[in-house]
């Protein structure tokens, strides 16, 4: 007699949290003609992709249950929060709340145009997602990542995609904000940048929330030849909100392409931040800064590519971690064979504030060419008896001599930011007071 | 400036400390009043800049034994930051590097805090600018400097100038300087030092801890100790200086085994044979 084994019905709760978001958007109301094409795209392909869990590698040290946490369903729109601070002088701000048309109501500065419906539908077909779209002549070499998770939720559930054509030295700062306040629900974000041969621009991206919410985000970039994008990201959360955002960006020869973010306060956060210099001769410098505490998790997982001689990267990566948080930091760097005269620096710099607290920290440089200049290093380190004395000694009392020290080590990223970051007081939002220090 | 009605500023009193349970100081007795430069000098190793760093209260060294009383009153119950808002001051001989923190916020927030506590008016940031341009030129230090991360490669001759330039701020009472002329080449050694002799004053008292004569040729010491295992071990005038000079420090050692071996400190090694 053969005993037969029933195989149980293994419900995964990831893939049902999937499963229940994706029907929400597709009842919801109509999405945009150009977007809809590249969510039928994207939703194929995250249906056949695991739900992030601890058995992939970038995962690993990541935990997502935060995100089951949150409600699978979009968040109605028009109910972000009203209280903003008015943006800074000659800045031009989009509201993004996903749904509608983000772009009502705003005079574009000069060098900005909206990207044609048709123009954005060719650009969403021929690069359907960012996290893959160095296919052909461009295909990622061995052990590149695949498919980013975060761009393909946001790609499969973006209802809308803010597409923009930048030409020329644009003067007028762009700040995008997105605040899903106390209402709880997914945001998705999709936007698109096509930055002309020698167009410039400075972006701001804010990210802030206070309910159980998802605010999932991919930001694609194409820089032209000898364009220049200065891109910031101020991300300002709670306990049980979660900040997914990717940023996939395609340099061209001679372009600069720079890329600082401030995080704070999520429950969980996560930024992808993937640059492909596509013939090389390109510049890339990022800048980023984790804070965490409570039972928060910051993680960054970061890519930067060489497809040509003569590029350079300038990567800093800062944690500071209290309570029982815990910060992921996955660096990678691919210098492949044609990339000879390459300068690459990597750096990550972790302060421990509490021995609950928990810090991963993974720089992976992968050189095959020869000719190279690269460099990379990770500290782990406490607030230092010497640097605390030697305040005190000339009257400051700990508390404050502390405080000190942290926003010391904090200044060199938020020094990064685009200046129409400052009215959202990053700051404040990493540590506490700005009070007068004594 | 001796003047032997000036008020007491500092009593030492058979201060005794250890750091990570290693006694250093054996039982330093020293007075210092208004007006008064003093020296101390010694060998490395010999206890000076644990006794700079104990007065200034550092969280490192343990006290065991003895008192200090400052204008009076207990220092060793002061936290560091009391000790230096009520007008002491340790001038660092090793300045620490503090990237991120600008030297102008720093040496505000530092200047404002003393100034809190002798009842003055804190500083805006103009009204503190034009103060600290002006004492730039004690130490006659670039501004740039005060744009730039505290000490933050700053050379040893800026760092010692930044230190005085702080003192300069504090307008201490006590003002402790450890090896404050160590590094530093002959021009800039004048600098500094001619900040020390423009912020000597009858009501406030100096306490230079060195190595050197060199340093006590352009600042006069009204008294001069040599300090050797853990202790004063004499004290005399400038001349004493000038003697160490040229006998240097064997004579310390006979005059150590005269006296005997302070608790904790082993003896001479014996040879077994």
């Amino acid at each position: 007699m053969v005993a037969l084994s029933v195989p149980a019905v293994v419900v995964d709760p990831g893939h049902q949290w999937t499963g229940a978001l994706l029907e929400a958007a597709v009842a919801g109301p109509a999405p945009d003609p150009a977007a809809e094409s590249a969510n039928q795209a994207a939703r194929r392909r995250l249906e056949l992709a695991p739900f992030p869990g601890r058995r992939q590698e970038a995962w690993r040290f990541t935990d997502p249950t935060p995100l089951l946490a949150v409600p699978p369903q979009l968040r109605p729109s028009g109910s972000e929060a009203a209280d903003l601070p008015a943006p800074a002088p000659g800045v031009v701000r989009i509201r993004l709340d996903g749904r509608g048309d983000a772009l009502a109501g705003v005079a574009l500065p000069a060098g900005i145009e909206p990207l044609g419906a048709g123009e954005l539908q060719a650009l969403l077909a021929h690069d359907p997602l960012a996290a893959s779209a160095e296919g052909g002549p461009d295909a990622p070499g061995e052990g590149a990542r695949g498919d980013s998770w975060i761009a393909l939720l946001t790609a499969a559930s973006a209802g809308a995609v803010l597409g923009l054509r930048v030409r020329g030295a644009v003067v007028s700062p762009l700040e995008l904000v997105s605040d899903t306040a106390a209402t709880s629900g997914v945001l998705p974000l999709r936007v698109l940048l096509v930055l002309e041969a020698g167009a410039q621009l400075e972006l701001l991206q804010v990210h802030r929330a206070a309910a159980a919410s998802l605010t999932t985000v991919l930001v694609e970039a194409r820089l032209g030849a000898g364009s220049v994008l200065r891109h910031g990201l101020v991300g300002q959360g709670a306990a049980a909100s979660v900040l997914l955002a990717a940023v996939a960006v395609r340099q061209e020869l001679g372009s600069h392409y720079a890329f600082s973010s401030a995080v704070a306060g999520w429950g969980l956060s996560r930024l992808e931040p993937r640059v492909f210099q596509a013939s090389g001769a390109a510049t890339t410098r990022l800048r980023a800064l984790q804070c965490i505490d409570g039972q928060q998790l910051a993680d960054q997982h970061s890519e930067v590519r060489f497809g040509g001689p003569d590029g350079s990267l300038d990567q800093l990566h800062k944690v500071i971690a209290a309570g029982a948080g815990r910060s992921v930091f996955d660096g990678a760097v691919r210098v492949p064979r044609l990339a000879q005269r390459t300068q690459a620096v990597q750096m990550s710099r972790s302060l421990l504030l509490s021995d609950r607290a928990r810090i991963d920290t993974k720089p992976q440089l992968e050189i095959v060419a020869d000719d190279v200049k690269c460099a990379h290093g990770a500290t782990v380190t406490r607030l230092q008896q010497e640097e605390l004395f030697y305040l005190r000694s000339r009257g400051i009392n700990a508390a404050s001599a502390g405080r000190l020290l942290l926003r010391g080590f904090c200044a060199e990223v938020l020094a990064d930011l685009p200046a129409a970051a400052a009215i959202w007081q990053p700051l404040a939002m990493a540590w506490g007071d700005e009070a007068t220090e004594r | 400036m001796i003047r032997p009605d000036a008020p007491v500023l500092l009593e030492i009193h058979d201060l005794r400390a250890s750091v990570d349970d290693q006694p250093i100081l054996h039982g330093v007795n020293l007075t210092i009043r208004a007006g008064e430069i003093h020296a101390v000098m010694g060998r490395n190793g010999s206890g000076k800049s644990t006794l700079s760093k104990v007065l200034a209260g550092h969280p490192a060294y343990t006290v065991t034994g003895g008192s200090v009383r400052y204008r009076g009153e207990d220092l060793l119950a002061l936290d560091p930051e009391q000790r230096a808002r009520q007008g002491l001051f340790l001038g660092f001989q090793y300045p620490v590097e503090i990237p991120g923190v600008s030297n102008l916020e720093f040496l505000r927030v530092a200047t404002n805090a003393r100034r809190l506590e002798q009842g003055a008016e804190e500083l805006d940031t103009f009204a503190f600018e034009d103060l600290v341009r002006e004492r730039l030129a004690v130490v006659q230090m670039d501004p740039a400097f005060l744009d730039r991360s505290v000490n933050e490669g700053f050379s040893g001759g800026e760092k010692k100038r930044n230190e005085i330039l702080q003192m300069a701020l504090l307008e201490p009472e006590v003002a402790i300087l450890d090896e404050t002329d160590s590094g530093l080449d002959i021009d800039a050694l004048r600098i500094v030092a001619g900040g020390v002799n423009q912020l000597a004053s009858p009501d406030n008292a100096t306490l230079l801890i060195t190595h050197y004569q060199r340093l006590l040729d352009v600042i006069t010491p009204d008294y001069v100790h040599v300090m050797a295992a853990g202790r004063i071990l004499r004290t005399g005038g400038k001349e004493l200086a000038l003697e160490l000079e040229e006998s240097g420090y064997d004579w310390v050692d006979a005059a150590l085994a005269e006296l005997e071996p302070a608790p904790g400190v082993p003896g001479p090694a014996v040879e077994v044979g």
